[in-house]
């Protein structure tokens, strides 16, 4: 623009200035003396953003946000997935959704699972990454180990599971062998039972992870704090009672909020193991086999849509209010980058 | 202090080696690893079996040891076709994840511009769409593409919902790289451009790293998007092979074993090589 900008070009990074660090937040770097506060951006720059964020836009935008709009959209159609959709009937879809006792069902199964995800892996994930923080030797492989079902893929955990789970196979026999015949179980089909089968394999699968994350957020904790309340006597659970938990928190909010939006879409084990036909009845059908198995596999788009609408709205609800009420302290400023 | 931290954090690692500490830990600790990793033994093992040892002791070990199974899977061409479309699918949708997102993170990091903050919300809004909602519509978007039963048609959406993830996960790490570096950089004439190639390129390494790890283990596994875009058996990916063979082969149990077992190797030698970075990288996701 002037002389001055011009002999700046090469002096100065033209962005360097003007950068922002904290995104809106505060900056994480003070940014280095301002040259000048420079209004717009040059061509070359703008040609740089669109070049570099162009692609990323297109795929994003086709793949990921206009199939959300499509839903949207088919979900007013009674509609079988080929032609167009022309059979418009409104609501119609949606008031079908909630009169439909099987959805009911699964979108109770769904509540289920979220709470009881929260209550068997929360704690004993804490405790875990407790133990697994102490000093010790071979602290690396039992991490690595811990991981180990988290990497393994829904299939393979489905399939290993139903084959152990199921009448004459490897659990029942093993408890058989261990006296505790009287422990012995249909563990899949019986809905009393089914649903904490679930529990237990999604525990399974998914603690490793959790206590991953939990590991990570002791990291940064730093020990001054608990060699100082150790001088000062405090035992080890007071220690983790009243340092350690604390200062835990924003991690366990952030666990828990991935955790519940994972409930909430549950779909690959459910399916897997049960089955759309059994999932119901078994009493483990979530929202998500409900709408495969009532959109796609029934020949029905148009309904399809429909529930992933509704599916997409409960867990948008869920996440805002979460994130309105529990979340907020820690992801203050989050969006735009800024750091706690 | 996302990625500073991250960066920073493997220095206290070098510490002296740890004692032997308090015996009931360790108690605990192989407890646990028992129960993690039971299953898996239960189906490597049980490959070995023969059906007649597994009906008439289903937790038996085997007797004898029979690598039939194992050699039946590795001879067939069924798996070795679908690990090539896993692996395809993998690698692409890695590759495309990471160049594009460390691209579009650099930009949001990088530069100021009129919808700067804008665009950063769009992403990660997108962590609010996860596939499930999506796959309805997406399985008749991709129809109308023509790219039904082809392997693009599932990298392309895999592509758009890694995005979000990635572009969370690495504009802090672009965003540490210290300004200083930067004004350096163009003093000694490097151009802005010069300066992502030159330095953020490798400056960021770890968070790629972590971010190529996640997504080509979440592609390997991937279930769900396959099983709407790909209906032809010669385009399956392992996840959908290892199911239609264990329905086809419903009461070869010992087969299905085998074949189970091998498809799991290569995500858990792929995690055992990079377990650090995955780990590290979570540190700095969850502190994002």
């Amino acid at each position: 623009m002037s002389d001055l900008d011009r002999g700046n070009v090469r002096l100065a990074p033209e962005k360097s200035p003007d950068l922002t660090t904290g995104g809106g937040g505060t900056p994480v770097v003070p940014p280095p003396a301002r040259r000048r506060a420079r209004k717009g951006i040059g061509w070359p720059a703008r040609l740089e953003i669109a070049l570099m964020t162009g692609p990323t836009l297109l795929v994003f935008l086709s793949f990921v946000i206009l199939p959300v709009a499509m839903a949207a959209y088919y979900g007013f159609f009674s509609w079988q997935g080929y032609g167009p959709a022309e059979e418009f009937i409104g609501f119609r879809n949606y008031l079908f959704i909630f009169k439909d006792g099987t959805f009911i069902d699964a979108l109770r199964h769904n509540g289920v699972i979220v709470v009881l995800s929260l209550l068997l892996q929360g704690p004993a994930a804490i405790l875990l990454a407790l133990l697994l923080n102490r000093r010790m030797r071979g602290q690396t492989l039992i991490r690595v180990l811990v991981f180990v079902p988290y990497v393994i893929a829904e299939v393979v955990v489905g399939i290993g599971w139903s084959l152990m789970l199921h009448g004459d196979g490897f659990v029942n026999s093993i408890l058989a062998d261990l006296g505790l015949a009287w422990l012995q179980n249909d563990w899949l089909s019986d809905p009393q039972i089914a649903i904490w089968t679930l529990m237990g394999i999604l525990t399974w699968k998914y603690i490793g992870f959790a206590v991953i994350l939990f590991l990570a957020g002791l990291q940064g904790i730093p020990e001054e704090l608990t060699e100082a309340a150790a001088i000062d006597g405090a035992s080890y659970w007071q220690i983790q009672r009243r340092i350690t938990l604390p200062l835990l928190g924003p991690t366990i909010r952030i666990w828990a909020f991935l955790s519940m939006i994972g409930a909430l879409q549950l779909f690959d084990l459910v399916y897997i193991i049960w089955g759309q036909y059994i999932a119901a009845t078994a009493g483990t059908s979530t929202m998500a086999t409900y709408m495969v198995a009532n959109g796609r596999n029934a020949g029905e788009y148009g309904y399809g849509n429909a529930v992933a609408v509704v599916l997409f709205f409960i867990s948008l609800v869920a996440a805002l209010i979460y994130q309105r009420f529990i979340l907020r302290r820690d992801t203050a400023g989050a969006i735009t980058g800024g750091k706690n | 202090m996302t990625a500073t931290a991250v960066i920073g954090r493997r220095a206290p690692r070098a510490r002296r080696r740890p004692a032997w500490g308090n015996p009931s830990v360790y108690f605990v600790a192989l407890l646990l690893i028992a129960t993690m990793l039971a299953p898996v033994v239960y189906i490597i093992v049980g490959g070995f079996r023969t059906n007649a040892q597994i009906t008439t002791d289903p937790a038996g070990w085997p007797n004898p040891w029979r690598f039939e199974n194992y050699l039946d899977v590795l001879t067939g061409g069924t798996f070795w076709r679908q690990v090539l479309n896993s692996t395809i699918v993998g690698v692409a949708t890695t590759a495309a994840v990471v160049t594009l997102g460390l691209m579009t993170s650099f930009i949001l990091a990088r530069y100021r511009f009129w919808g700067r903050e804008a665009m950063y919300s769009l992403f990660a809004a997108g962590l609010m769409f996860p596939l499930t909602v999506a796959i309805t519509p997406l399985y008749i978007l991709i129809k109308n593409l023509g790219l039904m039963n082809t392997l693009p048609g599932v990298i392309l959406p895999q592509i758009g919902f890694a995005i979000p993830m990635t572009i969370i996960i690495l504009v802090p790490f672009v965003r540490a790289i210290p300004d200083e570096i930067q004004e350096a950089a163009s003093i000694d004439g490097c151009s802005r451009l010069g300066f992502f190639w030159r330095m953020v390129l490798p400056l960021s390494k770890p968070g790629v790293i972590t971010v190529g790890i996640l997504t080509f283990i979440q592609s390997w596994n991937s279930y769900l998007l396959p099983l709407f875009i790909l209906n032809r058996e010669e385009t399956f990916t392992l996840p959908l092979g290892v199911q239609a063979f264990a329905s086809q082969y419903s009461v070869d149990t010992a087969k299905v074993l085998a074949f189970t077992s091998l498809s799991m190797i290569p995500a858990l030698l792929f995690f055992s090589l990079f377990q650090r970075r995955i780990v590290g990288g979570l540190t700095g996701a969850v502190k994002g």
